[in-house]
């Protein structure tokens, strides 16, 4: 994007403003602290620890879903859990992401033959990013958070270009 | 997308009505208090299922009169995904992998249990190495569950700093258990009849290195946070439980132990390497949160010192025993205890013979512990709550199996 190039000193740039609020959004990723399961350990403390800090690249937990852009769903949801997650989404401002994290929020993973397991989040809310593992490794979130950056521009270029048409 | 999601959501029909403000929570009292002439009402107010402070996904319904609670009511069952029903398809040296997303921050003690149990249905002679290697996975493990909880429990108290130092020791115990047994957190390492790998060359130094720095500061975090005066006024005096009441509820591990009870799985039942060992069990005095902080400490250290045993004097020999690659038991009922990071992890196993087991029971410490809050949790103001629920160190994976 434009402005990556013109951050030199003095400089100026002439830039849309939704590439300008998608450049903030994207490089600023809040998700809510949400750990379900396992996962949580992997995807939210030690991601948030000192090894991978995905503070450097601007994503940092939010205990209100309210103040949240992203929702990492960190574990196994289940028929009682799923309503609360489905609230949950609900209660984030728009524009909101999801990441499913692990085996269990994909498909339901080592669990799905219990029927209480839902057998993915994405049957309850749609999912932008699906990380596989059980549990991931936090550099695989760290990469998924990465992929959801260029989602990010990428939608942004394709909105665009839609309008210039 | 909708019809999908109802569909899903419609299957957990049991559970509507859970999810209703108008339903009042069964069990609570709904009297309103006076207060100077003017009626007051009692406040039901939801912590969790996604509270930053439940360590889960524990739902509290806390019926509050002011900031003072009244009642609580503990809803479990957000996690449950069956692993005990699971286990019965899963072969003996599969059911490893359940028990470690049981108890997820200390896989290794889950995974021992049902070993141990497993092993008393066997006709197998575990090798003396095996149990050291048990041993020295467990205590590694527990080392990396207590940082996890004093992270957190700092955290409850609005203190961030401790939570990066206790992250970054873990990252360093991490690698460790990753060099013995490939996984950062499910391990599936102790299989019945021994543990998958011996130790990699090597891993005794990257061991030794890193308990050359940890006493000093294991000193230097209790200095950090039990140091701390507003920490320490936040927790003394709070969410006690007295020796009657522990022993009442079945509480066991360093909520057990806070209140001066000297029971420890590793010295009543021995298992594994534990009897030649030689550690200290560290009791509180009162059973209050701070205590319950102070044992879990004094843990630590022991499980450094064990540590260091545990390399210097790990035997030569076979790691695992032979065990056909289809284990099938002799039918009968065994139970197996272990001490894990919050208490007696019990594995009660029923076999028929076959390569499945017939019934499993997972008895998990947590879920006593979390009784206990309904009981402890009245009379303390809602900022304290936090902290008791945090000093519990409940884990919901193997609270609600």
């Amino acid at each position: 994007m434009a402005i990556d190039k013109f951050t030199g000193e003095n400089s100026i740039a002439f830039i849309r403003s939704e590439q300008l609020f998608d450049f903030a959004r994207r490089n600023s990723l809040w998700y809510i602290a949400f750990g379900i399961a396992c996962c949580a350990i992997e995807g939210l403390m030690s991601a948030s620890g000192p090894r991978f800090d995905f503070d450097r690249m601007g994503v940092f937990f939010r205990n209100s879903p309210r103040q949240a852009d992203v929702m990492i769903v960190a574990g196994t949801v289940n028929h009682k859990m799923a309503l609360t997650v489905k609230r949950l989404y609900d209660q984030m401002p728009e524009p909101k992401w999801v990441v499913a994290m692990g085996a269990c929020a994909c498909t339901g993973g080592p669990f799905r033959e219990y029927p209480n397991v839902v057998l993915g989040v994405d049957t309850i809310i749609p999912v932008d990013v699906y990380i596989p593992g059980c549990p991931p490794r936090p550099e695989s979130v760290q990469y998924a958070f990465i992929e959801l950056q260029k989602k990010i521009a990428r939608r942004t270029e394709e909105r665009l270009a839609a309008r210039n048409r | 997308m909708t019809d999908r999601c109802e569909e899903t959501l419609g299957v957990g029909l049991l559970c509507e009505g859970q999810h209703d403000p108008g339903v009042p929570p069964a069990g609570l009292r709904r009297s309103p208090s006076g207060v100077d002439g003017l009626t007051t009402e009692h406040l039901i107010i939801n912590m969790g299922p996604q509270h930053p402070s439940t360590h889960g996904v524990l739902r509290l319904i806390i019926e509050v009169d002011g900031e003072e609670i009244v009642a609580v009511e503990v809803s479990v069952g957000y996690l449950h995904r069956g692993i005990e029903k699971l286990a019965e398809h899963r072969r003996y040296d599969a059911v490893g992998t359940l028990m470690d997303r049981g108890d997820y921050v200390s896989g290794m003690m889950g995974e021992l249990a049902f070993a141990l149990a497993a092993e008393q249905l066997m006709d197998v002679e575990v090798p003396r190495k095996a149990h050291w290697l048990r041993s020295l996975a467990s205590e590694l493990n527990r080392l990396a569950s207590h940082l996890v909880w004093y992270g957190t429990f700092g955290l409850d108290t609005g203190a961030m700093g401790q939570f990066l130092y206790a992250m970054r020791e873990r990252e360093a115990l991490l690698d460790i258990l990753e060099a013995l047994s490939g996984q950062r957190m499910m391990f599936n390492y102790i299989r019945p009849g021994g543990v998958v790998a011996d130790m990699p060359l090597g891993l005794t130094e990257q061991i030794r290195t890193f308990l050359s720095t940890f006493d000093t500061y294991l000193d230097e975090y209790h200095q950090l946070l039990g140091g701390n005066e507003i920490f320490q006024m936040r927790v003394k005096g709070i969410g006690t439980i007295d020796r009657q009441m522990a022993l009442a509820f079945g509480l066991t591990g360093a909520n057990l132990r806070a209140a001066g009870v000297d029971f420890d799985v590793r010295r009543a039942r021995p298992y594994a390497a534990y009897p030649e060992l030689d550690f200290e069990v560290p009791l509180g005095t009162t059973g209050d949160a701070w205590d319950r902080y102070i044992v879990r400490m004094g843990e630590m250290r022991q499980s450094a010192r064990m540590i260091a045993q545990l390399i210097d004097g790990m035997p030569e020999g076979a790691f695992t025993a032979k065990v056909p690659r289809i284990i099938r038991p002799n039918a009968g009922e065994a139970y197996a205890s272990v001490e894990s990071s919050r208490g007696e992890t019990g594995i009660h196993l029923f076999a028929d013979g076959t390569e499945h087991p017939y019934r499993m029971h997972y008895r998990g410490p947590s879920l006593f512990a979390a009784q206990a809050l309904e009981e402890i949790l009245p009379g303390h103001l809602i900022a304290d709550a936090v902290m008791i629920v945090g000093s519990t160190d409940i884990m919901l994976g193997e609270l609600d199996r």
